[in-house]
């Protein structure tokens, strides 16, 4: 029973992880900082819980979450690929905006500074789509990038963009579409998060965006593996969770866990982290 | 940013000149902009949000006083991000250096004995805010020296890590039952404006804001009068002409971090030594990012610095003079608009400007 709910817990946690985390590789592999994850996740929740307050429908709430995610991730695309502004930057601001402007629609649409009211949502695991496509996301980037030809272009202009631009790749238009399907991914990590919660409170995303980053940093950009860090990470807060009140390890030491791992492949000390040659640079 | 003077002609000196100072000018009018969006979309006059924003902030002295103490604040993680921005790193991490080095004053102020002089209280706890700040940030700069870790990832991971180490730390060890913060200091505290001058009655500003224009006064000092400054400016320009030139370049980066850290743990005093005189868990909500945006707009030069957190400052504090008529949230989303519209016009004011020249040229 015990291991039945923790396998629970677990899978509910790492579906918003996996499905940021792709956006994160599908972004970062394409040459473009993966910073504003968090942001795309938050605008995904706010307009999942408001698409669904007013048409009463969880589906359409997927649908406007989607929309909210790829609203802040063309600002992304527009700042750091149309204007070349610094990638660092701009994702941070757009963390920044995110948070600005959920709390700012929340008072305008729902008048509260707090939260939504609640909203249809989707119950249980198993039968909630989002999980479905969670599941399926990682898997299906790893196709994407590895089998097919815009995969190829992608993964160019992520490793060298000059020589993809020699070769007649238009860089600018392929990071503009990466970018987008990296809000199109974390809008649903966020849309997951409020339809589970049936509502949208302020910040509520509460650095799940930075912990795919950790994710993709850590599985070395490969879908695989990035896939396999999520899991871990979620299996790790399952498991807190589970023990709260045992306390055995203090709750704040199993929130270090995604981080430190990070800093660690940074360091280089499980094996080497190196990413996209042409991560940060424009052409 | 100024290179040798000399063989350029005035010209050039008006369009560099432009450069710098262009963009903000820019970023200010597209966030004017917005916000007359947001405004409207709330049914409010745009002219009478702005008046009242500006009545609430620099039109009396309360609000001015709360004005300058948001700016103390802010102008340390501000020149935080400059002095590590000039060696060419991104230290992300001033808003856990800055919860470290309040904590570090917090906790210096309690160990020493009651009674303890100011004049010796305050330069220790002044002290420890440094190297609580400095050490959070030099790992990060040697990671990135040691291993090549890139510091934009490390600061922001650390950020976490670090701000749960002092939760716990917080919590498990030395909070006053029922809150979330260490007990009182017994010596170290700065005096309030308003001790001084009753003209700030109420408000928060403190003698931090003091320290906050000695540490710009210093950093300017350190970047433009002195041996050390100039390699970190030089690995910042062009990191293997400084390595050729017999700079230390990894060396550099540990440095410059640590400065950054240290100056970003300096922000700490401001709320725990001049307002609440005890480290309480998430004061630092927010400052630390933004610092990014007042480096930004000051072109990371120590006065611009200055002038830009007072701008920020004065943001948040007019937001809450306005929230009766549109929500104070709005200034959150415009303090992102200038940072987005800073970093976008600064390629884009110089694309103009050196395509112009060349017409006339």
């Amino acid at each position: 029973m015990i291991v039945l709910a923790f396998l629970a817990l677990t899978l509910r946690i790492v579906v918003p992880y996996l499905l940021a985390a792709a956006g994160g590789v599908m972004s970062e592999r394409a040459g473009v900082v993966a910073l504003a994850l968090e942001g795309f996740m938050l605008a995904g929740a706010f307009g999942a819980a408001t698409g669904s307050h007013a048409f009463g429908s969880p589906w359409i709430g997927v649908l406007c979450g989607v929309v909210g995610g790829v609203l802040v991730a063309l600002l992304l695309a527009l700042a750091a690929v149309r204007y070349r502004a610094d990638q660092v930057v701009v994702g941070i601001a757009l963390n920044l905006l995110a948070v600005g402007a959920t709390r700012f629609f929340l008072r305008f649409a729902f008048d509260s500074s707090s939260n939504s009211p609640r909203v249809p949502g989707f119950d249980g695991d198993l039968t909630n789509p989002v999980v479905w496509i969670g599941l399926a996301t990682l898997p299906a980037v790893a196709w994407l990038l590895y089998r097919t030809p815009f995969g190829l272009r992608v993964r160019a202009v992520g490793e060298k963009p000059e020589a993809a631009t020699t070769l007649g790749v238009p860089v600018a238009r392929v990071r503009w579409i990466a970018v987008a399907l990296s809000g199109v991914l974390a809008g649903l990590a966020g849309a997951y998060l409020a339809l589970d919660q049936h509502q949208f409170t302020d910040g509520m995303t509460a650095g799940r965006g930075f912990i795919a980053l950790a994710a993709v940093i850590f599985g070395r950009w490969d879908p695989r593996r990035v896939a396999l860090a999520c899991v871990l990470f979620a299996a790790a807060e399952a498991f807190e969770i589970q023990l709260q009140g045992a306390q055995l390890v203090p709750s704040q030491f199993v929130e270090m866990i995604p981080y430190v791992l990070t800093i660690v492949a940074l360091a280089g000390v499980v094996g080497h982290a190196t990413p996209p040659a042409g991560l940060g640079r424009s052409a | 940013m100024t290179g040798p003077a000399g063989a350029q002609s005035p010209r050039a000196d008006a369009a560099r000149w432009l450069e710098g100072v262009l963009p903000p000018f820019v970023a200010l009018l597209i966030a004017l902009l917005v916000g007359d969006v947001l405004i409207l979309v709330f049914g409010q006059a745009p002219g009478s949000v702005y008046r009242l924003l500006l009545d609430g902030t620099w039109g009396n002295a309360y609000g001015f006083g709360q004005v300058l103490y948001k700016a103390t604040t802010l102008a340390c993680t501000g020149l935080a991000f400059a002095a590590a921005a000039r060696a060419g790193l991104f230290n992300v991490g001033a808003e856990s250096q800055l919860a470290v080095g309040g904590f570090a004053a917090a906790l210096a102020g309690l160990a020493l004995p009651l009674g303890t002089p100011g004049l010796l209280a305050v330069p220790v706890c002044v002290l420890a805010s440094m190297v609580g700040g400095g050490l959070v940030g030099a790992l990060p700069g040697w990671l990135r020296a040691r291993f090549g870790a890139s510091e934009v990832i490390v600061t922001i991971m650390l950020n976490f890590v670090v701000l749960a180490a002092l939760n716990y730390v917080v919590a498990a060890h030395l909070h006053v039952p029922e809150t979330l913060h260490t007990p009182d200091m017994h010596a170290g505290t700065l005096p309030r404006l308003s001790d001084v001058w009753a003209v700030f009655h109420g408000s928060a500003a403190n003698a931090a804001f003091v320290v906050a224009l000695l540490a710009a006064a210093a950093l300017w000092w350190i970047l433009f009068r002195t041996r050390a400054g100039y390699e970190l400016r030089a690995v910042g320009l062009q990191p293997e002409a400084a390595e050729y030139g017999g700079v230390h370049v990894g060396r550099v980066w540990v440095g410059a971090m640590a400065l950054s850290g240290a100056l970003a743990g300096l922000g700490g005093l401001n709320y725990v030594l001049g307002y609440k005189h005890y480290y309480e868990e998430g004061f630092a909500t927010g400052s630390g990012f933004l610092g990014i945006a007042v480096a930004l707009v000051g072109r990371n030069h120590p006065a611009g610095v200055l002038l830009a957190a007072l701008l920020f400052a004065t943001l948040s504090q007019g937001g809450l003079a306005v929230n009766a008529l549109v929500p104070k949230q709005m200034v959150d989303v415009l303090q992102a608009v200038v940072i987005l519209a800073v970093v976008t016009s600064v390629p884009e004011v110089r694309r103009v400007l050196r395509s112009a020249s060349r017409v006339r040229a």
